[in-house]
């Protein structure tokens, strides 16, 4: 069944959310679990790994953020977020789905309860944190706009909204805004791959990305858009922004690879947050950022120093 | 040039504050920043988090360059604002000056093998084997040592005109050390764009003050 109007019948009308959330049980009742290779997989946080290390504080994880629309500086995005206006706040899907045009974030999320999930975060940067999000597995909400067979990738946009974002009115800036990431579809459809609408058991803070922002625990922080308006299932492979600018420093995959080296940083190791002059915290970084185990069979084929 | 300098030096005596007394506050200004820093790191030891925000080791490499880059750019602008302004006595203190931001050029690499590299000889190799802007940076370093050792009277003495040729190796460490800052910069080029103008702005008076010298047909 079609649905072109979606304003008209949000999906949560035509399936229940008890159903839709339910909807894994039922396959694996049924002893379907191994369909599963054809179904997103499912995100509970039971089958996520458990990092054992301590959290970063939650005035570092609110207070130090790379969020350019708002500025360079770390701590710009914690001074001048506040101006960001959330609420109404609109999602446009587009592309290779069924279930497209432009939503409610409210309705997009409607019926989930989101997880916490507790991830490493590595920025390419170097510097790293132990962050508590609280997201809904990406998976489950792209399923909720069919997308077809022909979605190959999925490209994500930022707002782009000057009047608030002062970083976007930046005249010697090299970003051409808005921001925009992609995955590649299965990767979207991984299970630790997150929509995260809140960290610290609260509300996502807008310098964090608010209301929703994407969490891809083993890839560079980069990858992990912010304030997202735009999702669009495409044939071919988005350009992401920092790629844009600078091809032979990010690449679209950006997995954290101690191995390949930023030509800037080092990736062999990082510091993690909270890192102090005494005690400055370098701790040796891993592959796909310690997610190996789950994620390193999606690129069993792959050049990871090429495609990096 | 330096005969002439000294000559309107001698002929324009400050009434007011001797000469120690205003090389003395110099210092003190040039100390300042360095001052301030220190204060800030001695705080950040004893409370984390508490002065220098969530990436310390960052922040202190980082002010110490910025401040490397300033005074360097401070140090150029004696000159012309010697010739333009009509004020010979300044060269008098363009050596320290020079040597300030020397200290904090030096400062900020001992920062950075101390906070950054952690003092690990193998990060230190990789990084200035393969890191473009910290092979950039360093060559600058490495041009200012010897700027910094002849700086002496004794040293310009012994050396005579081959000492402005010598130093001229100026010019070469300013534009290593913009575009170690370009190099770095990931966005957000307001600041090392306004360093480029200025370094730009100085080189253009010096161009034309040898089209058009003002002050030595006088």
């Amino acid at each position: 069944m079609l649905i072109r109007n979606p304003a008209d019948i949000p999906p949560s009308e035509i399936t229940s959310e008890q159903t839709f959330l339910n909807r894994r049980s039922v396959i694996r009742a049924l002893g379907l679990g191994a369909a599963g290779s054809l179904l997103p997989v499912s995100g509970r946080a039971d089958e996520a790994p458990v990092v054992e290390e301590p959290l970063t504080p939650e005035s570092i994880v609110t207070g130090f953020n790379n969020f350019y629309e708002f500025g360079t500086n770390k701590g710009d995005p914690a001074r001048y977020a506040h101006r960001l206006t959330t609420s109404p706040w609109k999602v446009r899907i587009s592309g290779e789905a069924e279930n497209t045009g432009e939503f409610d974030f409210e309705d997009v999320v409607r019926g989930f309860t989101p997880e916490e999930r507790i991830y490493r975060f590595r920025c390419v940067e170097a510097w790293s944190m132990v962050v508590p999000w609280l997201g809904i597995p990406l998976s489950q909400v792209l399923t909720r706009f069919k997308p077809t067979s022909q979605a190959k990738f999925v490209e994500f946009t930022t707002l782009y909204r000057p009047a608030e974002m002062p970083g976007q009115k930046a005249i010697f800036s090299s970003i051409d805004w808005p921001y925009v990431e992609g995955l590649r579809m299965d990767e979207a459809m991984h299970p630790l791959t997150l929509m995260a609408t809140g960290v610290y058991g609260k509300a996502l803070p807008n310098q964090n990305g608010a209301p929703w922002r994407l969490v891809v625990p083993w890839k560079y922080g980069f990858k992990s858009i912010k304030s997202i308006v735009g999702i669009r299932f495409s044939r071919s492979q988005p350009v992401n922004t920092w790629h844009r600018i600078a091809p032979g420093e990010y690449g679209f995959y950006a997995n954290v690879n101690p191995d390949v080296s930023h030509p800037r940083w080092s990736q062999a190791r990082e510091r993690r947050l909270p890192s102090t002059l005494a005690e400055p915290n370098w701790r040796a970084t891993q592959p796909f950022n310690g997610y190996a185990a789950e994620v390193a069979q999606l690129y069993t084929s792959m050049d990871l120093a090429r495609y990096y | 040039m330096q005969q002439r300098s000294r000559s309107f030096t001698r002929a324009w005596i400050s009434p007011v504050i001797t000469d120690r007394t205003q090389k003395s506050l110099l210092f003190v200004a040039l100390a300042t920043p360095f001052a301030l820093l220190a204060y800030d790191i001695a705080g950040e030891i004893a409370v984390p988090g508490s002065r220098l925000g969530a990436d310390p080791a960052t922040a202190v490499v980082r002010e110490l360059g910025s401040w490397a880059i300033r005074l360097l750019l401070a140090t150029l602008a004696v000159s012309t604002v010697r010739r333009r302004l009509h004020l010979p006595r300044v060269m008098r203190f363009r050596r320290m000056i020079g040597l300030a931001a020397f200290c904090y050029a030096c400062a900020h690499f001992l920062a950075y093998l101390w906070l950054l590299a952690g003092w690990d000889p193998g990060v230190v190799v990789s990084d200035l084997t393969e890191r473009p802007y910290i092979v950039v940076g360093f060559s600058a370093l490495v041009l200012l040592v010897p700027l910094a050792v002849t700086s002496t009277k004794g040293w310009r003495r012994r050396l005579g005109r081959r000492w402005l040729k010598l130093h001229r190796l100026v010019y070469v460490a300013m534009g290593l050390v913009l575009l170690h800052e370009f190099w770095l910069t990931k966005d957000g080029y307001a600041e090392p764009l306004l360093y480029l103008v200025i370094a730009a702005m100085l080189l253009m008076e010096r161009l034309l003050a040898d089209r058009w010298p003002l002050r030595r047909a006088v």
